[in-house]
């Protein structure tokens, strides 16, 4: 022994010491940048993507004159239901033509087309689903808001200026002068915009219009099928390999497909839907009931391993008393040991859950990524999907569709922030240490 | 095909149950799939015959032209599209697999013309551009003193004295496009013969025929530089936008519609001295613009309810007319419209292609 102290560092220890410090200083600049990027991602999406949940309005009273909507004078339906869109589009724009003059408001030097351009196609076809659902409107004067055009709603959105509205054929400079007063008069409103999560998907001549409410209803749907099919057959498979079946080479044959089929890419379970469920068994293209199939041939594995690994978690000790008092193995998997790993399973259900919830790739290739306008009436039926919404909307050509397209996603992350959370509280609430 | 094994016993009751499902209630709807570049249009018009018919909104689905075509010719049946949207003709090969399967008289509809333009961006210089030009500044060889030589031009300038200085950078649709088809057609191979070069190659030729010679030509005109100054772009033009956006100095080929939905972004450049809009198009003065179709599967008339009127309704003057939504939104109408809409009337199916 040397009679250094130990209170003296050698050039080892300290050379020993620094590479601590070194490995800290990584590790710490490791998760900063992790936590830069993600406050990067998280304030670009809500930056671009708030906008979608507020709106422009114009709200101005409207005549519905029976001698355009009503020739016949009898409210006879299939004539109410002859009278197009066009038709209200043209008397949206007179009413609010009139509107501006009655208030005295300076309008410049524009045209009858100037303010229809003001004006979103949609809000033509609401009045005239408000008219064909109740044919004695007609004849009376009522208080109708309307969706302002893209274009203007961009203005306030900060997409479009007036600079780039002199260069813009779909609006111009005047108009947005106008929405200016309309403003101050309280014609033209900004608010809350719950439309953007009940309305449909609008065409490309429309993206104020446009809404998520088919692809949430899609993505529900598809969420039931995969819930309802994925955890009996899930827990069914894991129960069984875990505490019924032999150890052989096809048990293990099994588990290590399993895991491989875990790690399988999406897309192949869209090929393998395609081939199966729509060209084998016929089924119809779009329909949430395929895409339900195929997320859950894609989530099965994931359920399966966490679910096998909860029930490992269950000490053998459980299993033996319960054996040891006279239970039946079936009574023992299903009274003591399933209940005790539940909280596990459940957790691995709901973090499959918002994978397949945010699954892409697969839903492209069965029809998934259509144009739909009708609500759903069941699974069958043609539906969109959130994430594919938002891929959807990225390559439309109006400006406008961009906001919409960060909205969606914001929704998207709010429901798996949500689904997590549920899974962290189950988690924390009924694990159970031994 | 362990995947198949693995899910097969445990999917088939499912599909069992799903399948009488389907059997038992047919499909309402039109479904519709097939080249994006007609897909807004198609979404748009699906979007007013919804509103103002009593038939559901038909499901409008993207894909490409090739695929679109392909899925019509899957079969005859309620599991099959309605309409498949093309933005080129469709090919004997197509028919011959539709024919195969069933699929036998097949209408075919005109709904107007697509322009294709160049844009820049807003606040750069101003290009007067020909086809020649274009060639001059992208094809992998140029003419130089009668003979074919490496091409070396750097700026716009190099190739035409009268184009902005600026580095040529050129961001032009991916082969697996519709529209690069016609960027070959009617900008390469008409700026290749307008600059003498394709004679030139048509000489250079070892091919065994006439035929094979100029097929070797046309293959020498529509080869482009690798030295990274044409981009091909394989995404929708949404990403050539986004790329222009960050190289203010290149140049885009998009679709007339889009250009008209982004003027506040682009500028846009003249061909032979023709400003692209829908006038000019429809007129034939501005040379780059190709057909758009739909094809129609005739058998369905009848049987997926709608899908005449919802035909009628998309070639009708309120829609494709001059005056109508599509024109508005950038579609060139056709100025043969009036039999197009006669033809749908009739439910004249198409003739075998020449």
């Amino acid at each position: 022994m040397s009679g250094r102290s130990l209170f003296a560092k050698d050039a080892r220890t300290a050379a020993r010491n620094r590479a601590e410090r070194r490995f800290r200083a990584f590790g710490f600049s490791a998760i900063l940048l992790a936590l830069l990027a993600l406050v990067w991602l998280l304030v670009s999406i809500l930056t671009a993507g708030a906008p979608a949940f507020r709106q422009t309005f114009l709200t101005f009273p409207v005549t519905l004159e029976a001698k355009l909507l009503d020739k016949s004078g009898i409210a006879d339906p299939a004539a109410l239901s002859k009278v197009t869109t066009t038709t209200y589009g043209k008397l949206l724009a007179k009413a609010l033509e009139a509107e501006i003059a009655a208030r005295g408001i300076e309008a410049g030097d524009m045209k009858s087309k100037d303010f229809a351009k003001m004006l979103s196609e949609e809000s033509a076809a609401t009045l005239r689903n408000m008219v064909l659902a109740d044919p004695s409107l007609i004849g009376q004067t009522i208080t109708f808001r309307a969706l302002a055009s893209g274009r203007i709603d961009g203005y306030y959105k900060g997409r479009v200026t007036m600079e780039s509205a002199a260069l813009d054929k779909n609006v111009s400079p005047a108009q947005l002068a106008l929405a200016e007063r309309l403003k101050e008069a309280g014609v033209l409103t900004i608010t809350f915009n719950p439309g953007f999560l009940t309305m449909p998907d609008a065409s490309d001549k429309r993206p104020e219009a446009a809404g998520l409410g088919i692809a949430i209803v899609g993505s529900f749907l598809m969420m039931a099928v995969v819930l309802v099919l994925s955890l009996p057959i899930g827990v069914a498979a894991s129960v069984y390999l875990e505490e019924f079946a032999p150890r052989n080479r096809w048990t293990d044959l099994i588990e290590v497909n399993i895991a491989n089929l875990a790690a399988v890419p999406s897309i192949v379970y869209g090929i393998l839907g395609l081939a199966i469920f729509i060209n084998f068994a016929g089924l119809p293209q779009s329909a949430p009931i395929v895409g339900g199939l195929v997320l859950t041939l894609m989530t099965l594995p994931r359920i399966i391993i966490p679910t096998r690994a909860a029930l490992k978690a269950v000490p053998p000790s459980i299993r033996d008393a319960a054996l040891g008092v006279g239970a039946s193995k079936l009574q023992t998997v299903f009274h003591h040991v399933l209940p005790l790993a539940m909280p596990g399973i459940l957790t691995g259900m709901i973090i499959g859950l918002a994978q397949a919830l945010g699954e892409t790739a697969p839903l492209l290739l069965i029809g998934m990524v259509a144009f739909v306008r009708d609500f759903p009436g069941g699974f069958f039926d043609p539906a969109a999907a959130l994430p594919v919404q938002v891929y959807n909307w990225t390559t439309r050509g109006d400006p406008g569709f961009v906001e919409r397209a960060s909205g969606a996603i914001i929704v998207l992350l709010a429901f798996l922030i949500l689904m997590n959370a549920v899974a962290i509280f189950l988690r924390r609430k009924f694990e159970r240490r031994w | 095909m362990t995947i198949l094994k693995f899910s097969a016993p445990m999917i088939a009751p499912v599909i069992a149950l799903a399948a009488a499902a389907t059997a038992a209630d047919a499909r309402d709807q039109l479904q519709i799939a097939g080249s994006s570049t007609v897909l807004p249009y198609a979404t748009i018009v699906a979007e007013a015959f919804g509103e103002n018919f009593d038939f559901p909104t038909p499901v409008v689905e993207g894909g490409g032209s090739g695929a679109g075509r392909k899925k019509l010719c899957e079969g005859v049946g309620d599991t099959t599209i309605d309409i498949a949207n093309s933005s080129s003709r469709i090919k004997q090969s197509d028919i011959d697999l539709c024919a195969q399967n069933g699929v036998t008289e097949i209408m075919e509809v005109r709904i107007g013309y697509d322009g294709i333009v160049f844009a820049s961006d807003i606040n750069g210089a101003d290009f007067a551009l020909t086809p020649a030009d274009v060639w001059g500044a992208l094809s992998a060889q140029t003419v130089k003193d009668g003979a074919l030589v490496a091409n070396g031009a750097k700026s716009w300038a190099d190739v035409n004295a009268s184009l902005p200085a600026q580095d040529i950078l050129t961001f032009i649709p991916g082969t697996k496009h519709g529209t690069r088809e016609v960027f070959d057609v009617k900008v390469l191979e008409e700026g290749c013969k307008a600059a003498g070069a394709y004679d030139l190659f048509l000489a250079a030729s070892a091919g065994a025929d006439d035929d094979a010679k100029k097929k070797d030509a046309i293959a020498g005109c529509t080869t482009l530089r690798t030295d990274g100054v044409s981009v091909d772009v394989d995404g929708d033009y949404t990403e050539t936008l986004s790329r222009l956006d960050a190289n203010k100095n290149a140049v885009g080929v998009f679709g007339l519609s889009f250009y008209e939905n982004n003027t506040d972004k682009l500028k846009v450049a003249t061909m032979d001295g023709v400003v692209p809009s829908v006038e000019t198009i429809s007129s034939g003065d501005y040379p780059v613009s190709r057909p758009l179709f739909f094809y129609v599967k005739k058998q369905h008339i009848g049987v997926i309810p709608g899908l005449k009127e919802f035909v009628q309704f998309f070639v009708s003057d309120e829609m494709a007319g001059p005056d109508g939504a599509l024109a508005d939104y950038g579609l060139v109408p056709d100025p043969e419209l009036a039999a197009t809409q006669a033809a749908v009337d009739g439910e004249t199916i198409m003739k075998p292609l020449n």
